[in-house]
């Protein structure tokens, strides 16, 4: 099992690294999202889905990739944004029922996407500039994945900087530890639930474009995608960015590794992790809350 | 006196009660014929069903709408890609539509949910796409025939083209893991292994796997060819990152995973793709041009898979309606006729149906081109006349387990 060449090693590290990245876009904005709002947003990976079929058609009308990133982000977090207040709004104090909700959103969405973009599988091109493969020890390794790594540690930096050194990430901070005394002293919670929202919302469409090169976009990524969400923000803590991120990459050698050495037990060993730190350890690695 | 003409009322009385069963026979025939038609329309196998759905259209446009002198209603039903979904349309089109024949379900675990239900009731049922085994094999229904063909049966082909022709002697499978995915590798390995070939390595990635990074890490590069048997998106995914990992071994694989109907979603890495299929949008024959010329001429695109599984169904029960004269009230008939129409011809050619129900006929070994700047399955070489059995015995097939992850066992497998 473990007679394998340095290159495997390398090779399967690079690969769970870049999973780690891909689940960290995915799963940065689900985690602020829960650990504010007390929500699990079933839409999430509806969200992803709909980013990368945004991404999908501003690259085809010939914008370049960051474009694409940014108008798949800004569209989501719009979306978002009214989704939280004009339905989760009205069902606020009734988690059960803005949950119900956000799944009946999923499902929407889902059919939305399917009529737009028909249920074909689709491919979104990478930027040019990082086709092809960095050779290590004679194994190849595409650039794309190694950007992807990249962005997601950049984004983790800013988002940490956003929510430690600013007065918004603060008052988000405050939100999360004990929403009422936060209402208490003034903080803004209302508008803070929207803005979260929108955030959470623009960093998984954006997590979609920067997805869909690695997995191409079809009817059904969105529910691939969400459970992973789940595993990651339940295994790091919910609320917590660290949590996310170290979830994350985590979760990214854990199955990776899982996989290719102990290939028949994959999804065993992927939600095992998540069971064994939920009965030992309820809130998550870095929680602040009990999901 | 009177004198009762009895011989006259008799014949009149004759006369008028074969007048009313005529007439009756005659309201039946010029009710419209009900074909139920199942497809699913969400999620992840929406893609497909809507290829189905144009498959069947196109064969009624056509047609003018008639099938053997009568007028053809169908009904389309949605069942969402599911076993319960399917069971549910199933009843609905059987006891409230009262449909004659049902084309269709997509998938093979909706064909197994409906199996019991058009036996009870004695449904002809034409699947247009499932091409689960056992449907045919070790779990024959009497009301069910197929007009694709088995999971298998392209692929026993290509795992003798593999080893005879290309010369093929080291081959790594990685294929989906699920029944199907098991059902193409497992044909592909037995009969390559057969013919003196060796499968070093066999992977099984999750249907939904996130990501085939971590399995092409895998894949062992002193092989001469790699074997991939993908459905849906997944062949489409799996050949980017095959390319973009620097692959270089030749990829063989089931038809889906270079089916028409994602061929036009790839790029230059589906290039020197080679499958094997019933089917393939490039056969060089006046009937499939036309057919492609209609297809691309409706919806745009190539027919594949599903476009053609569709269309041939409707193909066979035409020509089973016609062996009854368009009496499909007759079940039994009808069904017979179903089972046995003789010579069926479409765009793949002439197929007759085995005494289990799946089509006997050409497998192509197809090899995907540029040609004009678009991508196309051309064929490289004919298997005519396969059954699913391949050249086995049909006795001897059925008395050794399904195909399956570990049927046939992999004995060549290197560490």
């Amino acid at each position: 099992m473990f007679d394998k060449p340095l290159a495997f090693w390398l090779i399967q590290s690079l690969n769970s690294l870049s999973l780690g990245g891909l689940l960290f876009l995915l799963s940065a904005g689900f985690s602020l999202i829960f650990g504010l709002m007390r929500i699990a947003n079933l839409s999430h990976g509806a969200y992803f889905m709909l980013g990368a079929y945004i991404g999908l058609s501003v690259l085809r009308a010939g914008y370049p990739f960051g474009v694409a990133m940014l108008a798949a982000g800004l569209a989501v977090a719009l979306l978002g944004g009214l989704i939280e207040r004009f339905v989760l709004r009205r069902l606020a104090g009734n988690p059960l029922a803005q949950v119900l909700a956000t799944l009946g959103i999923a499902f929407i969405i889902a059919d939305g996407c399917l009529l737009l973009w028909t249920g074909d599988p689709q491919q979104l091109p990478s930027p040019e500039w990082l086709q092809g493969v960095f050779r290590i020890e004679g194994a190849a390794f595409p650039k794309y994945r190694v950007a992807v790594v990249a962005f997601a540690i950049v984004l983790a930096a800013g988002l940490w900087l956003l929510l430690e050194k600013t007065r918004t990430g603060a008052m988000i901070r405050a939100g999360v530890d004990d929403m009422e005394m936060a209402r208490g002293v003034g903080i803004p919670v209302s508008l803070l639930f929207t803005a979260v929202f929108c955030l959470g919302s623009f960093l998984v469409g954006v997590g979609g474009v920067l997805g869909g090169p690695i997995l191409s976009v079809y009817p059904g990524l969105d529910t691939e995608m969400l459970p992973l969400a789940l595993v990651v923000v339940i295994l790091g803590g919910v609320g917590s960015l660290i949590g996310a991120f170290v979830g994350s990459f985590l979760i990214g050698f854990v199955y990776t590794f899982g996989q290719t050495l102990i290939p028949d037990l994959a999804y065993m060993i992927l939600f095992l992790p998540m069971i064994i730190v939920l009965a030992i350890r309820p809130r998550g690695l870095f929680g602040r809350i009990s999901a | 006196m009177f004198r009762i003409p009895l011989r006259a009322v008799a014949i009149a009385l004759g006369a008028a009660a074969a007048s009313l069963v005529l007439a009756q026979s005659a309201q039946a025939q010029s009710e419209p014929m009900r074909i139920g038609f199942l497809t699913v329309r969400s999620g992840a196998l929406a893609a497909g069903g809507r290829q189905l759905e144009e498959g069947i259209q196109l064969f009624l446009k056509e047609r003018n709408n008639m099938i053997a002198g009568r007028k053809v209603e169908l009904i389309i039903a949605d069942t969402g890609g599911n076993p319960a979904g399917a069971k549910n349309k199933t009843q609905e089109l059987v006891e409230r539509n009262k449909v004659h024949v049902i084309i269709g379900p997509l998938a093979a675990f909706e064909a197994i949910a409906i199996d019991d239900y058009i036996r009870q009731t004695k449904t002809p049922t034409v699947a247009d796409s499932a091409a689960a085994e056992d449907l045919t094999q070790r779990k024959v229904n009497p009301w069910f025939v197929r007009s694709v063909g088995s999971s298998a049966q392209p692929n026993q082909a290509l795992g003798e083209y593999a080893a005879k022709v290309l010369g093929y002697k080291r081959i790594a499978i990685i294929a989906d893991d699920f029944a199907y995915g098991h059902e193409c590798a497992a044909g592909f390995q037995r009969v390559f292994e057969d013919n003196g070939g060796k499968v070093v390595q066999k992977l099984w990635p999750p249907l939904n796997v996130a990501d085939y990074g971590s399995y092409i890490g895998q894949l062992k590069q002193n092989v001469d060819a790699v074997y991939a048997g993908f459905a849906g998106a997944n062949g489409l995914r799996f050949l980017k990152q095959y390319k973009e990992y620097g692959m270089k071994a030749p990829v063989l694989g089931s038809m889906t995973t270079a089916d028409e109907g994602i061929l036009k979603q790839m790029g230059d890495e589906a290039i020197g793709v080679t499958t094997g299929g019933w089917y393939a949008a490039g056969i060089d024959s006046p009937d499939n041009k036309r057919f492609v010329a209609a297809v691309n001429k409706e919806y745009g695109v190539d027919p594949g898979y599903y476009t053609l599984g569709a269309y041939s169904a409707g193909v066979l029960v035409e020509a089973a309606a016609k062996a009854v004269n368009g009496k499909v009230e007759d079940k039994e008939a009808f069904m017979k006729a179903l089972r046995n129409p003789g010579t069926v011809r479409d765009a793949r050619g002439e197929w007759k149906i085995d005494e289990y129900g799946n089509p006997t006929m050409t497998m192509f070994i197809r090899k995907v081109e540029r040609k004009d700047g678009k991508l196309v399955n051309s064929v490289v070489k004919a298997y005519p006349n396969t059954s699913q059995f391949w050249t086995y015995d049909p006795k001897a097939f059925l008395a050794s387990p399904v195909y399956s992850r570990d049927v046939p066992p992999a004995r060549n497998i290197e560490p």
